[in-house]
């Protein structure tokens, strides 16, 4: 009986398991062998090359600006996105004014493709045309090219994503305080407690997993979510844009350098791994509070 | 002093600023939006004219659809959610199943394999996606665009969490009237399941409705790219197009979505929520 249940489970699981491996185990098992073995280039074919792509990777000063510009990115809508989504959430979880109206707002850059919204904040951004610089302009300010310019490109496109995520996070704190009893308003309401000091001691506590929850999700966004700079700036204007992932893309299929870009992904799955097991920790450790 | 101290007129005061607070925001978010809308419907002379009375037509987005075959790109979309939402639910059904109801050597292990796909995604696993698809010979196919995400990591975890919820009493009861291991599944399980797939497929049809990146890699030809290929290339390819025929293209893209959104809005909000919480 035993015996026989063990091989029902096996044909369960078998299809899921047999693409999960094939596309997610064995490509990045693959990606990090590839990694030492160089570019097959119409008749020569691939050898192995040590550390060589590693190597060229830390004197390549496009990598280099793209790391530092990933950091920067993750460092701005990772924090952004989460105090705006608790924001959000906090404003539409009781009763307010267009309540309706106002979660449709926040959350409607969600159901649209990132590819599509870009375009629009292309024209936003268009200098001295864009609807953003008319308001520049009616506020006595000169026309400027928010995406053409190098000291603002990156700036331009983390607003875009902040704005595109920012109402998906909102969902999960909104859930997180649907949880919240309501014995513990009235409660702190009798004491006389003061909206700031009931979030700051109740409300905030108890949303923790959910902070840490979306913290983590927003970290591997701030890798994973490059569609607009497909459209917005191709990583430019002098790689002021690039991005971790966008040079993957560029490596491996505008270059067709496959064993560089192989390098390139390792590095992206070590730092995704990080923060899996970084959550792990966290999660399992830190969040016991009751 | 300042004028409000008594603690009514402070609550009032609070409550002023939160209201307006919160409008500010959404207006500031709906903006990009309301913009593509305004561009989209008037003359490419009022792209940036905002005159109220400015004259309403539909003929950018008639230009737009002729301008590219959209046609064909909705097609090759629903074809493509439609393959991998069936795939996912099949698949992740059997497999959530056997981790919720089976017990057997290494499971913790394989469970624990299916977990770091929340982490290391196909998305990112875009050059030895592109080898394995190129040796099965999918390249520019809709099945090679879907294929990587047909076993979701994600849809065994949401699954075997609602499974572990059903009582065991019912299996037993169903096993003694001679129900099969695949009936039990499909009458007892998958029925109650139905919020987290419904959940679930919502989720998965924007996830792949909105996908750019592997798609953008993996197709080559109008019979197989999605939409959001498709539009990539429409609004960079021709320099000279203009704004309003763009922003009417950027908004046929996201049109059925965004429809069915705001049709369903309570549902859709109410679904991610459910997806969301572990």
């Amino acid at each position: 009986m035993v015996r026989k249940d063990w091989l029902t489970a096996l044909a369960f699981l078998a299809p899921a398991l047999v693409l999960l491996f094939a596309f997610t185990h064995y490509p990045a098992i693959q990606t990090v062998i590839d990694s030492f073995w160089s570019t097959a280039r119409g008749r020569r074919p691939a050898v192995f090359v040590g550390l060589a792509n590693y190597e060229r990777m830390l004197a390549d000063p496009i990598f280099l600006r793209a790391m530092i510009n990933n950091a920067i990115y993750g460092a701005i809508t990772i924090p952004v996105s989460v105090a705006l989504a608790l924001a959000m959430a906090l404003f539409v979880q009781g009763r307010i004014l267009g309540r309706g109206f106002l979660r449709m707002a926040f959350f409607t850059p969600t159901v649209l493709p990132l590819i599509a919204v870009a375009n629009i904040w292309l024209f936003f951004y268009l200098p001295g045309f864009g609807l953003f610089e008319q308001l520049r302009g009616l506020a006595g300010l000169s026309p400027r090219n928010w995406i053409g310019n190098p000291d603002t490109a990156l700036y331009a496109v983390t607003a875009v994503t902040v704005w595109a995520q920012a109402g998906f996070f909102m969902i999960f704190y909104l859930a997180a305080l649907q949880t919240i009893p309501p014995s513990l308003r009235e409660a702190a309401a009798i004491e006389g407690c003061s909206r700031w000091t009931f979030f700051r001691r109740v409300t905030w506590p108890l949303i923790m997993p959910t902070t840490l929850f979306i913290s983590v999700n927003a970290t591997i966004n701030a890798f994973r979510t490059v569609d607009h700079i497909f459209v917005m700036t191709q990583g430019g204007p002098n790689n002021a844009s690039m991005l971790l992932l966008y040079y993957i893309y560029e490596q491996g299929f505008r270059f067709w350098d496959t064993s560089y870009a192989s390098a390139l992904t390792v590095v992206m799955v070590a730092i995704l791994a990080i923060v899996g097991i970084g959550q792990f920790f966290l999660l399992d450790r830190k969040v016991h509070y009751r | 002093m300042s004028a409000p101290t008594t603690p009514a007129a402070r609550a009032d005061l609070d409550r002023v600023l939160i209201v307006a607070g919160a409008w500010a925001l959404a207006l500031v978010w709906l903006l990009p939006l309301a913009y593509a809308v305004w561009t989209a419907i008037h003359p490419a002379a009022f792209e940036t004219r905002f005159a109220p009375l400015a004259p309403l037509t539909l003929e950018n987005f008639v230009r737009a659809w002729n301008a590219a075959p959209f046609a064909r790109y909705f097609v090759n979309t629903i074809l493509l959610v439609t393959m991998v939402l069936t795939a996912q639910l099949i698949l992740c059904s059997l497999a959530a199943f056997a981790f919720a109801r089976f017990e057997f050597p290494g499971k913790n292990t394989l469970f624990a394999l299916v977990l770091v796909q929340l982490m290391v995604m196909p998305d990112i696993l875009l050059v030895r996606n592109y080898t394995t698809m190129g040796s099965l010979g999918l390249i520019d196919t809709i099945l090679a665009i879907g294929l990587p995400y047909f076993a979701s990591g994600f849809a065994i975890f949401l699954l075997r969490q609602t499974f572990k919820t059903v009582p065991r009493e019912l299996d037993e009861a169903a096993r003694v009237e001679g129900c099969s291991w695949l009936g039990l599944l499909w009458r007892v399980y998958v029925p109650l399941a139905r919020p987290t797939i419904l959940a679930f497929g919502l989720v998965s049809i924007s996830h792949h409705w909105n996908n750019f990146i592997w798609p953008l890699i993996i197709t080559s030809s109008v019979e197989t790219r999605p939409l959001t290929v498709g539009l990539s290339i429409f609004a960079t390819s021709d320099s000279g197009t203009e704004w309003s025929i763009i922003t009417a293209a950027t908004l046929i893209t996201s049109g059925p979505l965004l429809i069915g959104f705001l049709l369903f809005q309570r549902q859709f909000v109410q679904s991610f929520m459910r997806a969301g919480i572990k």
